[in-house]
């Protein structure tokens, strides 16, 4: 790993940047797979099951990324992120709602002294392709309007041809227009083709500033895979080691069953350590996991299923 | 070793599955004898509890299953149509799988590995060998040994028991699946799977006689070996008893093949996958509590990056969670036996007096049972006796080197060579180095991968013949 000085001193150029990040350690791809499916075959049960559901809970950011939402349904999101299970008023409040930028608003009016927060995708998502100019202001515009959060994608058509240096300066701006608010850095590992592509882009995200590495857009398929969430949770690891600074980690997309949480839970436990268990440094972007994660709490506490019926839909 | 914020709570596998009778007779000709005088109790590693009493045959008992096996070889075993012989193999593999679970608790309870092994690896495994020694069994003119090869007649086996029925698959169903019928001894501190396996040729309807099974300790494996009535010896296990067995057999015409001990080197260059390497160094070495004659027991890390290797690969062991084999969350088991536990403890011990700095993670250990904490020692030299001598137990020894051309002079000074491991992200340097190391398994950016197509077996002291694929039917036909 290289040390901090030489990091500061390898962002100026293009070649500085390709000579950093392809001189960090490969990732082999099958090692990388086998050490995600032997952690998914952790058995989770009784106490620790109801200890990770109410920690998965907290860590969801209750997502709508549609064309379609409207004030109306981003008020009941944000109804729902408060008192998750209309039956037990004991369900945790889940960590944040997640919105496109016109719709912060009207989040964090709903929101307001609920200590839920509002974050808020931009950058011209899912496919950041729009002018660096455009991608600022839709920032800002969220940023001003309350977002606490921003969730930006990067420039992968940059990224995949080499131009890190793009990448870096797209996310430096972005971070100065988020001002106090949290940047989450969007990979879109699905589109990044390698695990030794992740762990470059993660560390390329971390080093320009961002709070948060996230995995994907949930628009690309696949999204959130466990050896890529596995791999993206070394780095975490890895980059504390060696600036001292904690960087959080959020897998998006694909994650729909309890099941996927737990072994998303184990993966930060084993991987980057219990420090990362908590909604500061890992969140869980989904819209229907939530719903199950509840039905499974529920039938812990009680024994029986109530139904889909039981809980809103969103 | 859980922590506070997220401890797994314990997920037992249920022993319900399995139902272990208080003693055992010995199988011999399709049929299980009374329980002889002579017993052996079986314990659970895990708790010293016990599990049954087993016979301990006798030279009269490996003469009646030497003489069953005969009778069974030359008037049914032999003689039938390969292609129904592949069907009794199938019947086997699928019985196995049926009843995976059963064997899976079953070889945890016996001999202490977690039950994530034997269930994820062990049984399976067990499973494919059958399977693709089945497929084998009406296709011997395509082996590769002339047009029509034959059966050698008998074979006489004995089996470790770091992994008792895997080891019984390896040898029972390529010797099946040539026509050759079995005598066959476990280790005597884990018998039960294979007087299960008994069970289960009993369940496929195998003819009586192609399958024996003789329960004993030494004694019966050197009345086995040296019964003339054999055409072929089989064995795994020591380096010692194995030259026992060669001498047993020296001037008969009887076939040997020897599965024996190792001392594998891992070799890690600088440019590895460093958390992936980290991972096949842990699964080098504390797979199986180290009780496997291929572990990667010597650690050979290239000088530039041997602090950050060794920084995370103590950070990645004090994450493994060691206890109740039975919980599916386990990943160090207990050591199979009180003397295989004394023996790793003496070498320890002299790793320490020679000078070695010794590291375990912080590991409460159980206290019943023979149980060892996964150890590390770092600053060993060729010369130490924890980098010549095979431990067999969860401990391993770090030693650094320069160029490689020194880890390849390293990794080969050995008597030993059954297996390496090699981890580089340069494809030039990977072959480079496994052409020049002198062992049976040369793993490149893996470790402990098995698969029954794959061939397996020494260079010098770590024996001869090979077991798999299809150079394992060579060990049991006449071209």
């Amino acid at each position: 790993m290289p040390d901090t000085a030489l990091a500061a001193a390898t962002t100026a150029s293009n070649t500085s940047l390709r000579s950093f990040l392809h001189g960090l350690p490969g990732v082999d791809e099958v090692g990388a797979r086998a050490r995600a499916a032997d952690l998914s075959t952790r058995s989770i049960k009784t106490s620790a099951k109801a200890q990770a559901i109410d920690l998965a809970i907290r860590m969801v950011d209750l997502t709508t990324l549609e064309g379609a939402d409207t004030p109306g349904k981003v008020r009941a999101l944000a109804g729902k992120a408060v008192h998750p299970d209309p039956a037990d008023p004991s369900a945790p409040r889940v960590a944040a709602v997640c919105v496109y930028s016109d719709l912060v608003a009207v989040a964090v009016e709903a929101l307001a002294g609920s200590g839920v927060g509002v974050a808020s995708v931009a950058t011209a998502f899912p496919s950041g392709r729009a002018p660096l100019e455009a991608k600022l202001v839709d920032t800002r515009r969220a940023v001003a309007d309350g977002a606490s959060e921003i969730d930006m994608v990067i420039d992968r058509g940059a990224f995949l041809a080499g131009d890190y240096l793009k990448v870096h300066e797209e996310i430096v701006a972005v971070k100065e227009a988020c001002g106090s608010a949290h940047l989450k850095v969007i990979l879109e590992t699905g589109e990044l083709a390698t695990y030794d592509n992740v762990r470059r882009a993660s560390w390329l995200a971390m080093r320009a500033g961002a709070d948060f590495i996230k995995t994907s857009t949930g628009k690309v398929s696949p999204a959130a895979t466990l050896p890529v969430t596995l791999v993206m949770l070394e780095a975490v690891r890895d980059f504390r080691a060696e600036t001292g600074r904690q960087i959080g980690v959020k897998p998006a997309g694909g994650i729909r069953t309890t099941k996927d949480a737990i072994k998303n839970l184990v993966l930060v436990n084993e991987v980057a350590g219990e420090d990362w268990l908590d909604p500061e440094w890992f969140r869980l972007g989904a819209s229907s996991l939530l719903n199950d994660l509840l039905m499974q709490r529920t039938k812990l506490t009680t024994g029986v299923y109530p139904g889909p019926d039981y809980y809103t839909l969103d | 070793m859980a922590d506070k914020i997220f401890e797994y709570a314990p997920a037992p596998e249920s022993r319900a599955v399995v139902s272990i009778r208080p003693e055992y007779g010995l199988f011999i000709d399709g049929e299980f004898t009374e329980p002889t005088d002579a017993r052996i109790t079986t314990v659970n590693p895990a708790d010293e509890e016990e599990l049954a009493t087993v016979s301990v045959a006798d030279e009269a008992d490996v003469d009646r299953a030497i003489t069953a096996a005969r009778r069974a070889f030359e008037t049914v075993w032999g003689p039938m149509a390969p292609a129904e012989r592949g069907k009794y193999l199938f019947r086997i593999s699928r019985i196995i799988q049926e009843r995976a679970r059963e064997l899976a608790v079953l070889e945890s309870l016996d001999n202490g590995k977690p039950i994530k092994e034997t269930r994820d690896v062990d049984i399976p495994l067990v499973a494919a060998h059958f399977f693709y020694y089945a497929g084998w069994a009406d296709k011997l003119a395509h082996a590769g040994l002339g047009p029509s090869p034959r059966p050698l007649g008998v074979a006489a086996q004995v089996i470790p028991w770091n992994f008792p029925l895997l080891m019984l698959a390896w040898k029972i169903a390529p010797a099946l699946a040539a026509g050759n019928t079995v005598v066959l001894k476990p280790a005597e501190t884990t018998p039960l799977t294979a007087l299960l396996f008994a069970e289960i040729c009993q369940e496929a309807e195998l003819p009586p006689g192609v399958v024996n099974i003789l329960t004993g300790a030494g004694g019966t494996g050197r009345a086995l070996v040296a019964h003339p009535g054999s055409d072929k010896v089989a064995f795994t296990g020591s380096t010692e008893v194995g030259r026992e067995i060669a001498r047993a057999v020296a001037g008969t015409d009887k076939r040997v093949t020897l599965e024996l001990g190792g001392k594998g080197a891992n070799i890690v260059y600088d440019d590895a996958a460093i958390d992936q390497a980290v991972e096949g160094i842990v699964t080098g070495i504390f797979f199986n509590q180290g009780h496997v004659c291929c572990a990667g027991s010597r650690l050979l890390v290239q000088e530039s990056v041997a602090e950050e290797v060794l920084e995370r690969l103590k950070a990645r062991v004090s994450r493994l969670r060691l206890g109740d084999p039975l919980d599916k969350n386990t990943d160090i088991g207990a050591i199979n036996s009180a003397a295989q536990l004394a023996r790793v403890r003496e070498l320890a011990q002299v790793g320490e007096e020679e000078g070695n700095e010794r590291w375990s993670p912080a590991c409460e250990l159980p206290d019943r049972g023979f149980w060892f904490a996964p150890t590390v020692f770092t600053g060993v030299t060729q010369a130490n006796r924890v980098a010549r001598e095979e431990i067999f137990g969860p401990v391993l020894s770090v030693l650094t080197f320069r160029t490689p051309e020194e880890a390849v002079e390293k990794a080969n000074n050995t008597p030993y060579g059954l297996s390496a491991g090699v981890w580089t992200e340069k494809g030039s340097r990977m072959l480079w180095t496994a052409n020049r190391l002198r062992a049976g398994v040369v793993w490149s950016n893996t470790f402990n991968k098995f698969d029954p197509a794959s061939p397996f077996g020494g260079y010098k002291e770590s024996g001869y013949g090979r077991e798999g694929g299809r150079h394992g039917l060579e060990a049991y036909l006449n071209g």
